[in-house]
């Protein structure tokens, strides 16, 4: 299947005596929002590591535009233009947003060091390049008013914009965001759902998105994974996955 | 009363009865302490990197000095003796990143501590076996470096200064400005820099933290092999300049356990206050002050600064 961008091949993943995710496969598709949800716990955070490569799975596999890894390597998984988020805000915290976002270009960077050293030639042109691109990003999330902050002094909903700068300027072809709404109000939740339809639909950027707030997940996606307790329990449209039975008892709890 | 006036006020009439005296006496002072802080910056280099105190940063200017030394003893001209010791400590970074840091990579601190108290026995030992355990003579003039002093007449009175710290300086100058162009221009900087800040970010943009481990283990070798060949001039490579580490230890806690610019001024404040402290004010409690002076001074730092001088303030959030 060639729109196939990722697909995860019935993967465990166990931590000692924890088995986090047993036996799980589904897959991600060109151009799509894909929706992982579940209940606290369900291995939903330890998925996204294992798609950037963060974990290696015990058993199963990642392929990655149609090359199966079973050790996907976190430089693979960049270099193929796998970029993410990090649920608790991974910045660097001591350079500024835009040597944040300057940093995520650094896979894309040529030049020898010598030349870079020197700041001059081939090294400044190339810096010149991408510094355009990275300043078309700021004004895209709308920070241009903190370019120059420090990141770890950022309130929380900025940095999380800023993290999100950082891996759209890898460029990527699939974008995972770990809980990008998480801890926001209303109005940037609104705003942050805006950027995400807008890389969608404009740039046809694939994302796979872990969230709790039902309403955005059902409004964003358009297909739903749904994980609890490891394995898989559902997985398809919001208007299957809100139907599923197995979803609402694993929500809503039932006696056993 | 005589006790105030002899700390309060003696020394500062000596300084200004002879300023001449007191210029020498502070250059010394910035000699030494630029060599603080090219140790200094050993342990700040791979502490930003890969969030280890590297106990073996002291030996290491010992087993490059003598890797040097040793080369040229069994022939090699000077000059490839020391591309030799640059390959040995290139050698020795990729096999740190292979044996210790890989396997051991986000084990608690203390573990990696360890594991660098062990890499010290590990390269006395070896120094000893392929070197010997007798002090070696270094060998400044065949590496070029100048030797003698220089006179300066300032108004009717001679200052003199060895060329061969006016050589240190401006080599451990150099060195610390072409370390900081590579941290603030290139690609490799801006990588190491992101390691230094957060690894899982960094490995998300595609930084490879192997790469960036064995550049920073080898960067902090070759400031270790200009540390020990400027050290060393002056006395013996022995495996007893391995405690000069130690003195190292009063700067970190002055300039901050990650910071560049810190280990660079913390070096010289220690440098230039043992020196002013040894000749001034020594004979106070009979001597020997420049053995404990320089904790000293980091301890009056430390209760009013914690966090040192240029280190990152500690802030958590609850």
């Amino acid at each position: 299947m060639s729109n196939c961008l990722l697909a995860v091949e019935q993967v465990s993943l166990a931590f000692g005596g924890v088995q986090v995710i047993r036996d799980v496969s589904f897959d991600i598709l060109k151009g799509e929002i894909r929706a992982i949800i579940g209940p606290n716990g369900a291995g939903k955070t330890s998925m996204l590591n294992l798609i950037s490569g963060l974990y290696y799975p015990q058993r199963g596999a990642i392929v990655l535009k149609g090359v199966r890894y079973d050790r996907l390597r976190p430089r693979d998984a960049a270099t193929n233009g796998v970029a993410r988020t990090f649920q608790n805000i991974a910045l660097f915290k001591g350079m500024t947003t835009l040597d944040n976002i300057m940093s995520g270009r650094i896979l894309k960077m040529r030049t020898n060091f010598l030349w870079q050293l020197v700041h001059h030639g081939p090294a400044r042109a190339e810096e010149i390049r991408h510094r355009q691109f990275v300043e078309k990003i700021i004004d895209f999330l709308e920070i241009q008013h903190i370019r120059k902050v420090v990141a770890g002094k950022l309130p929380y909903g900025l940095q999380k914009r800023v993290e999100l700068g950082r891996a759209l300027a890898a460029e990527p072809d699939l974008l995972l965001l770990d809980e990008p709404m998480a801890g926001m109000n209303l109005e940037e939740k609104e705003d942050m759902s805006r950027f995400i339809l807008h890389l969608n639909g404009q740039f046809g950027t694939t994302i796979a998105l872990i969230e709790h707030d039902m309403q955005v997940v059902m409004d964003l996606s358009s297909r739903i994974v749904v994980l609890d307790h490891g394995e898989k329990i559902a997985d398809g449209t919001p208007e299957q996955v809100r139907a599923n039975q197995a979803v609402i008892d694993s929500y809503l709890g039932v006696a056993r | 009363m005589d006790t105030l006036a002899d700390i309060f006020i003696d020394p500062f009439a000596q300084m200004a009865a002879n300023p001449v005296f007191l210029v020498k006496v502070i250059w010394e002072g910035l000699v030494a302490g630029m060599l603080y802080a090219l140790i200094a910056l050993g342990f700040v280099l791979i502490y930003k990197a890969s969030g280890v105190f590297n106990f073996a940063q002291g030996i290491m200017v010992v087993f490059s000095a003598l890797t040097l030394v040793g080369l040229h003893e069994r022939g090699l001209p000077a000059y490839a003796a020391l591309f030799g010791a640059l390959v040995v400590m290139l050698l020795l970074a990729i096999a740190v990143e292979r044996a210790i840091l890989r396997p051991l990579v986000n084990q608690p601190d203390i573990t990696l501590l360890m594991a660098t108290i062990g890499l010290t026995s590990l390269l006395i030992g070896l120094g000893e076996i392929v070197f010997g355990g007798e002090p070696k003579t270094m060998i400044p003039r065949d590496l070029g470096l100048p030797s003698g002093s220089i006179r300066l007449m300032i108004g009717d009175r001679p200052l003199v200064l060895q060329r061969l710290d006016i050589a240190a300086g401006a080599t451990a100058l150099l060195l610390i400005t072409a370390l900081a162009v590579f941290f603030q221009r290139t690609r490799i900087g801006r990588a190491l820099r992101a390691v230094a800040d957060d690894h899982q970010a960094a490995l998300s943009v595609g930084i490879s933290l192997n790469q960036i481990w064995i550049i920073v283990w080898f960067t902090a070798g070759l400031v270790a092999l200009v540390t020990g060949i400027m050290w060393s001039a002056k006395s013996d490579v022995s495996f007893a300049l391995e405690i000069i580490a130690l003195r190292a230890l009063p700067v970190l806690v002055l300039g901050g356990l990650t910071s560049i610019p810190g280990a660079i001024v913390g070096g010289l404040i220690i440098g230039v206050g043992e020196k002013l402290g040894e000749i001034y004010w020594g004979r106070l409690v009979g001597g020997a002050i420049d053995s404990w002076l320089a904790y000293f001074i980091a301890l009056i730092f430390l209760l009013l600064r914690p966090q040192g001088l240029f280190g990152e303030k500690i802030i958590e959030r609850v």
